[in-house]
């Protein structure tokens, strides 16, 4: 058990270095410009004045460490200056829009899960058959498809019929019952599009459990096909499935942006896309920053998950 | 009732898929011979349709001045004309023509996402087969560099950078070249690793040969066939990504006719129930997809042949 510990405690001070990392290549990405961020933000024409009046609201005059170190220690605070474009402080454009895109990740999250394990089981049970056929290619053409493309279909296929809203309009008075309603569509955009990948792993993951020599004696003893797959097959392939589910919870993440864009939804990618056309660095250094770090988060988690549903190494003696 | 339509539709647009595929391979198997004629033979009918679809998007981008029926950015008439003659797919929210814009846009879009993955591959598998090749402190600097870089979501990233560069097609380009060349980096670095520790290196080492030659000429024909695989798949995330990219209006910019940004323009249209938005979306599904089936055959191909 000691050793499982050690191992998972190595993996999460690991996670705590990629995440310092992270930080610093967002942070560190603004000193490859040839120039200073304030002469190309304001152009080749700004004044000597207001360059050195953004320079100084930048913060630009300090050594670059000093300004790492102010801005993550803020940061780690929750306070991530203000936004460029409007003045505003960005902590307060960033705690409502948080909890939008986590429940629309959440929520895909809840519909693909177990939709794509399912998918998965039962394509190892009946692989080589025409249902498994069926559900590779829809898999393999539904990963090929645009977030975009996806999302318009939805839109024809089931908003111009008045079933589900194309669009998000979230007030402080919206309930829960409402907003799972409301974000039906873009919700369902995203199962689609990981469903395919995470039952493409999953059924992979069975299929190689499937020769080996324990599979073979649970068949010869006349057990079911189901209960072979379901009792003997999956308590051991939980490591490849938790992986590949954590893999694309955190791909989730990073795949809302488009498709918030698509229906306007009030989230964090809207925000991102709005700030990079507005060329407003603080507030994109501060979403890609919790982006990134709940990507780094989701992987972890999977590690020592799959670390923790081995029982060979928890019982290692 | 509308759900069966589709359904139907779907069965129907898989049957004509198919038999095309099937059309185009008995095509192909009357004008080939020999070796490639046998390769060709153990293709599947996805395959075979992968092939014929991506063959004519080349088509389509190197004739596409003389299929449309006007200029690529000539304003024709009224905004969001409906389908008829002379415009056969209507016109777009400035009134160009929106089929020119498609037939354009094969050329625009999938010459930029081809040459992005050409540039990336070139960077990144020289790099690493260059990492595996010297090794040490070379090997541990790039290593760790790209592993930092590849925390990142490739798509965040692509945001950030384009912030700070600026939005532009050559920014966009150099970005996305750059995020993926890692991807390339550890693949062609992971495969180089096999075979610089191989006899005939350590051959060509006491010969005397350089670096660059030992990469160019002893490494790289080792290493070529799970980079020429992995090529088709890095070109179908670049090209998706380069699409969203456009998509949002960060990517190719207007005037130059684009599949991304067009569905972007012309997307209140979908709100009246007008598919035409849909076509291009359509256009860079039809290749993904077409590119993996391929990518497909090629991955069961080779693991078929190792067993």
């Amino acid at each position: 058990m000691a050793n499982v510990w050690r191992m998972i405690g190595k993996r999460l001070l690991f996670g705590l270095l990629t995440l310092f990392v992270v930080s610093v290549v967002i942070f560190g990405a603004t000193e490859l410009l040839p120039g200073d961020l304030a002469r190309e933000l304001l152009g080749q024409s700004a004044t000597p004045e207001t360059l050195a009046a953004l320079r100084e609201q930048l913060g630009l005059d300090d050594p670059a460490p000093v300004r790492y170190w102010n801005w993550l220690t803020a940061a780690l605070q929750g306070d991530f200056g203000v936004s460029l474009a409007n003045r505003r402080p960005i902590a307060d454009l960033i705690s409502a829009r948080l909890g939008n895109t986590l429940f629309l990740a959440a929520y895909a999250a809840a519909m693909s899960v177990p939709l794509s394990l399912m998918l998965g089981v039962l394509a190892a049970l009946w692989r080589n058959s025409i249902f498994d056929r069926a559900v590779n290619a829809l898999a393999l053409t539904s990963i090929s498809f645009p977030e975009f493309f996806v999302a318009y279909i939805l839109i024809v296929w089931l908003a111009q019929t008045g079933v589900f809203p194309s669009m998000v309009r979230i007030s402080p008075r919206t309930t829960t019952p409402d907003m799972l309603y409301m974000a039906f569509l873009p919700a369902l955009t995203l199962t689609l599009v990981v469903t395919a990948h995470m039952m493409r792993m999953t059924r992979a993951a069975i299929i190689n459990l499937l020769a080996s020599p324990y599979i073979e004696m649970a068949r010869l003893k006349g057990l079911s096909p189901m209960r072979i797959i379901l009792r003997h097959a999956v308590p051991n392939a939980l490591a490849p499935i938790i992986n590949v589910v954590a893999l694309n919870l955190a791909y989730l993440i990073t795949g809302v942006v488009v498709v918030e864009v698509v229906f306007v939804y009030p989230g964090l990618g809207q925000l991102m896309v709005d700030a990079v056309s507005n060329r407003d660095i603080a507030v994109v250094q501060a979403v890609a920053l919790i982006f990134a770090s709940a990507y780094v988060l989701m992987n972890l988690l999977a590690d020592v998950l799959s670390t923790l549903s081995n029982p060979r190494l928890m019982h290692r003696r | 009732m509308g759900a069966l339509y589709i359904l139907l539709g779907v069965a129907v647009a898989v049957a004509l898929a198919l038999a095309s595929g099937w059309l185009f391979r008995t095509l192909l198997l009357a004008v080939t011979r020999g070796e490639s004629r046998r390769v060709i033979a153990s293709a599947p009918l996805t395959a075979s349709f992968g092939m014929l679809v991506i063959l004519l998007y080349i088509l389509i981008a190197f004739l596409a001045p003389v299929l449309a029926p006007f200029a690529e950015r000539q304003v024709v008439g009224g905004q969001y004309l409906p389908w008829g003659s002379p415009y056969w797919l209507g016109t777009d929210n400035l009134g160009r023509d929106m089929l020119t814009r498609l037939l354009y846009g094969a050329r625009n879009t999938v010459g930029i996402a081809f040459a992005t993955t050409a540039l990336a591959f070139v960077v990144g598998s020289l790099l690493g087969l260059w990492a595996a090749m010297v090794g040490g402190w070379i090997d541990q600097v790039l290593g760790r560099l790209v592993d930092a870089l590849m925390a990142i979501p490739a798509l965040i990233f692509s945001l950030l950078l384009l912030t700070i560069f600026g939005t532009s097609v050559v920014n966009m380009v150099l970005v996305i070249a750059t995020i993926d060349a890692t991807r390339v980096f550890r693949l062609a670095r992971a495969v180089a690793q096999g075979i610089v520790v191989m006899d005939y290196i350590e051959a060509a080492k006491l010969r005397g040969e350089g670096t660059f030659r030992l990469i160019w000429r002893e490494t790289l024909p080792n290493a070529l066939a799970p980079l020429v695989a992995e090529f088709g798949l890095r070109f179908c995330f670049v090209f998706l990504m380069i699409s969203a990219l456009s998509f949002l209006g960060l990517g190719i910019q207007p005037p130059l006719a684009d599949w991304g940004s067009m569905v972007r323009d012309n997307a209140t249209l979908i709100n009246f129930g007008d598919i035409t938005p849909l076509l291009p979306a359509g256009a860079i599904a039809l290749l993904t997809v077409a590119v993996n089936f391929v990518v497909d055959w090629q991955l069961h191909r080779a693991s078929g042949l190792k067993e």
